[in-house]
């Protein structure tokens, strides 16, 4: 199973880790982002494209499982305005082993940052609004994996 | 040459508009170039691409640097470098 989605809602993590325990992979690995709540930040919006954002993640997806024995696979990414607290991403990958599993949601979240099309925009208590700017540490942890 | 324009994030906000259709001059044979004909055409194109190396772009849903061919284009995204995650 691979599931990929871009969704405004809400990412509804017990009802993502029901369809894998459903599976009865040997050990699944999860990665879960969300919106720090750090220098009276009130919005985190994530703008998107219509097409090339879920194509991103879909093109992720089947690396990873090309790449690592995966007997299920979600990248779920919210867009759109979120508060402090609220997941932004959800990593989750089943595998019969955990080493697979772990490395496959690494790998994820890494190449994530940097190859797929989204961009953060604070709004804070004082009424800035700043759009986040690439982190340099991001760009090197998804360039080990091209190794 | 009949081109579509979609903007994303501070360039959208700076461009002030999501997408345009323009016609291009024959000189702009690259999206390097296009980036330098959009910063020269106007004042909102000024700002929005005064440093072109905070330029990325794709081509008709494919990621490309700023040295592909627009020969053969219909749609060319042009945005900052990606946050997300």
């Amino acid at each position: 199973m691979i599931r990929v989605a871009v969704q405004p809602a809400a990412i509804d993590i017990a009802a993502e880790l029901d369809l894998h325990d459903a599976g009865g992979h040997g050990a699944s690995a999860s990665f879960i982002g969300r919106v720090r709540g750090d220098g009276d930040l009130t919005e985190l919006f994530l703008d998107h494209h219509p097409v090339m954002t879920a194509a991103g993640l879909a093109d992720l997806a089947h690396a990873a499982a090309d790449r690592w024995q995966l007997s299920a696979l979600t990248l779920i990414h919210r867009v759109g305005a979120m508060m402090p607290g609220e997941t932004i991403v959800f990593v989750l990958t089943s595998s019969p082993h955990r080493a697979e599993a772990l490395a496959a949601c690494e790998f994820l979240i890494d190449r994530l940052k940097t190859d797929v099309m989204l961009w953060k925009r604070e709004t804070f208590a004082g009424g800035q609004i700043r759009w986040v700017e690439p982190r340099e540490s991001d760009e090197t942890r998804a360039e080990k994996w091209t190794r | 040459m009949s081109l579509e324009i979609a903007y994303f994030a501070w360039v959208r906000e700076r461009m002030g508009v999501a997408d345009e259709t323009v016609d291009l001059p024959a000189n702009v044979t690259h999206v390097g170039a296009l980036v330098a004909w959009l910063a020269a055409r106007d004042a909102r194109g000024e700002i929005a691409f005064a440093e072109p190396q905070r330029i990325r772009a794709a081509i008709d849903g494919m990621m490309m640097g700023l040295d592909a061919p627009l020969a053969g284009a219909r749609e060319v995204a042009l945005f900052p470098p990606v946050t997300g995650g």
